[in-house]
């Protein structure tokens, strides 16, 4: 009889509770049992989470750099899993279909999103009108909870998640959500002309991707800075360019103008975001007294990097507040900047035939494989860049 | 292009103007959508069962938000204070990280009432921290035993 109760209690918990990334407050994180996601809209799905990967722009949020980031969020908007439940006005998936779910969450039906620009939709974050909902992104970004998680609820199933082709690996699925697209629009949003020197600062998973999709758009030379050794060495072969350590190098402008014929680069691409290290007073203003919305010092690097008329192409993450750029400077140089959040369902169809092709090969940028329930010691890794981290994938373990 | 009938009177409205000169194409599919304002088919409404806060720069809530988490304690109230105030004002922002860090608190006192004592060496990550930087993790440690022993002697030659 007792033991009876207790399979039954154990029955209940499991299809009430999920294990869940907690985050507690700045560099602290936990797995923790929460309850399951429901279906709260018509065109909601519950995702049984198969793979989901720790993102550069996660740290920001894990060191407290993104106002209403909330004690108790699970974060997480890499993430494919298996569609366990739909709402009544889903049509588009099925219970059973294995998706990958673009980060951002977008109805597909306003008219930021009619004119594909899926990281600006209208209908869903509420908290803010400057950015679209995204998984996982406080709640800044609408609150929703993340995909680090055994089960994860996705709004407007019948736009955003994709079915995953039937040959491709889910390890490249899973970066097809955010890192592949996002370094893809960064090279997209530079406009690359064929023959055009590129300058990627940052070489993350995004900064690589970057460097590596700059080639697609016909640039004849491709340069990364960053300073971490083991990452400028992988760049350095994934993705067949240049790249130096910029506390190696003196002046990183006056570097680049030496290397440029004295004149910059054509495009210059921040793929950092306000985590930048590099610039004292940037750092100390910007991640340490949080006086400015992280640290600007790639931006000012890209803006004083780039030729005059040359374009600054920004997907690095920034909090919402202000941040010191020397805006004089695109003035008297004529520069033209573009910025947004990937528009990963635009892409996705081009991508996924470059990764078929095999001209891309994201999944080779996963060095960690790491069981969901050990995701604080992950995120520790990932952030501190230790056992030469370049992305993780955490791995749920429901079934 | 036909002038608009309220810009008829404009001499040479729109003569100049090149449609395929969208600079951010193909970033954005131009269709002249978002010049019908807020007027789209909207999605379902998502039911309000919990506080949600609104950006003053809305009219509405979205069709879909996050409900997991709303506004609780103090942090709360500095939250809805923030929400008084639109997203280019620093009296959103600056509020919002002082919630942020009075909410963290609020989460070791929340969990130690429920009987929960959080483990911030493992929530930090430390035991990766030795296992893959331990020289890093014993300097560390060094050099904060070097500094504490410096003040505790100095404050015992105060006495």
């Amino acid at each position: 009889m007792r033991n009876a109760i207790c399979q039954t209690l154990k029955k209940h918990l499991k299809s009430t509770s999920m294990l869940a990334m907690n985050y507690r407050g700045p560099f602290r994180v936990r797995i923790d049992h929460k309850p399951m996601p429901e279906i709260l809209h018509p065109e909601d799905a519950i995702v049984r989470v198969t793979r989901s990967c720790i993102c550069g722009s996660d740290l920001h949020l894990y060191h407290g750099l993104v106002p209403d980031t909330r004690v108790g969020s699970t974060f997480g908007h890499e993430f494919i899993g298996v569609i366990e439940e739909i709402g009544s006005e889903v049509t588009e998936v099925k219970v059973g279909d294995h998706v990958l779910v673009p980060f951002n969450i977008a109805c597909g039906k306003c008219a930021f999103c009619k004119q594909g620009l899926y990281g600006n939709c209208h209908e869903s974050n509420p908290q803010a009108t400057a950015v679209g909902g995204i998984y996982g992104y406080s709640h800044t970004a609408g609150g929703f909870d993340g995909g680090q998680a055994e089960y994860v609820r996705v709004p407007y199933a019948n736009f955003g998640p994709t079915v995953i082709p039937p040959d491709m690996d889910p390890d490249d699925a899973v970066l097809l959500t955010d890192v592949l697209p996002t370094g893809y629009q960064a090279a997209e949003m530079g406009g690359i002309k064929p023959g055009d020197t590129v300058v990627v600062f940052g070489a993350g998973p995004v900064g690589i991707m970057a460097a590596k999709c700059s080639w697609l758009f016909g640039a004849g030379r491709v340069i990364v800075i960053d300073h971490i050794d083991y990452r400028l060495d992988f760049v350095r072969s994934y993705a067949h360019c240049e790249a130096y350590n910029f506390r190696e190098i003196g002046d990183v402008v006056l570097f680049l103008k030496k290397i440029t014929d004295w004149l910059g680069a054509d495009v210059c691409i921040d793929a950092v975001g306000g985590d930048a290290a590099g610039n004292a007073m940037q750092t100390i203003t910007g991640r340490k007294l949080l006086l400015q919305a992280g640290s600007a010092t790639a931006l000012h690097w890209a803006i004083n990097g780039v030729k005059k008329g040359g374009i600054v192409s920004i997907v690095g993450v920034y909090g919402p507040t202000d941040n010191l750029v020397p805006i004089g400077n695109v003035v008297n140089k004529g520069l033209t900047i573009r910025a947004n959040q990937a528009s990963v369902k635009r892409l996705l169809p081009r991508l996924i035939e470059h990764v078929q092709a095999g001209r891309l090969n994201p999944k080779a940028i996963i060095t960690h494989r790491v069981p969901l329930e050990e995701v604080a010691d992950a995120y520790h890794i990932f952030s501190a860049k230790r056992d030469n981290c370049i992305k993780t994938v955490l791995l749920p373990s429901a079934k | 292009m036909e002038t608009p009938e309220n810009l008829k009177h404009i001499e040479g409205w729109g003569i100049d103007a090149d449609p395929n000169n969208e600079p951010t194409y193909p970033i954005k599919n131009y269709t002249g959508d978002d010049h019908k304002r807020i007027n789209w088919e909207r999605p379902s409404l998502q039911d309000q069962d919990v506080e949600i806060l609104r950006s003053l720069e809305r009219p509405n809530v979205t069709a879909v938000f996050g409900n997991t988490l709303p506004p609780s304690g103090i942090s709360g109230r500095i939250r809805r204070f923030a929400f008084n105030y639109s997203e280019s004002s620093y009296g959103h922002w600056l509020p919002l990280l002082l919630a942020d860090r009075i909410n963290m608190v609020e989460g070791i006192v929340d969990d130690i009432k429920k009987g929960h004592f959080p483990n911030i060496i493992k929530e930090r990550g430390w035991p990766a921290e030795w296992k893959y930087n331990r020289s890093g993790v014993l300097k560390k440690a060094a050099a904060g035993a070097l500094i504490f022993g410096i003040v505790m002697l100095s404050l015992r030659r105060r006495k």
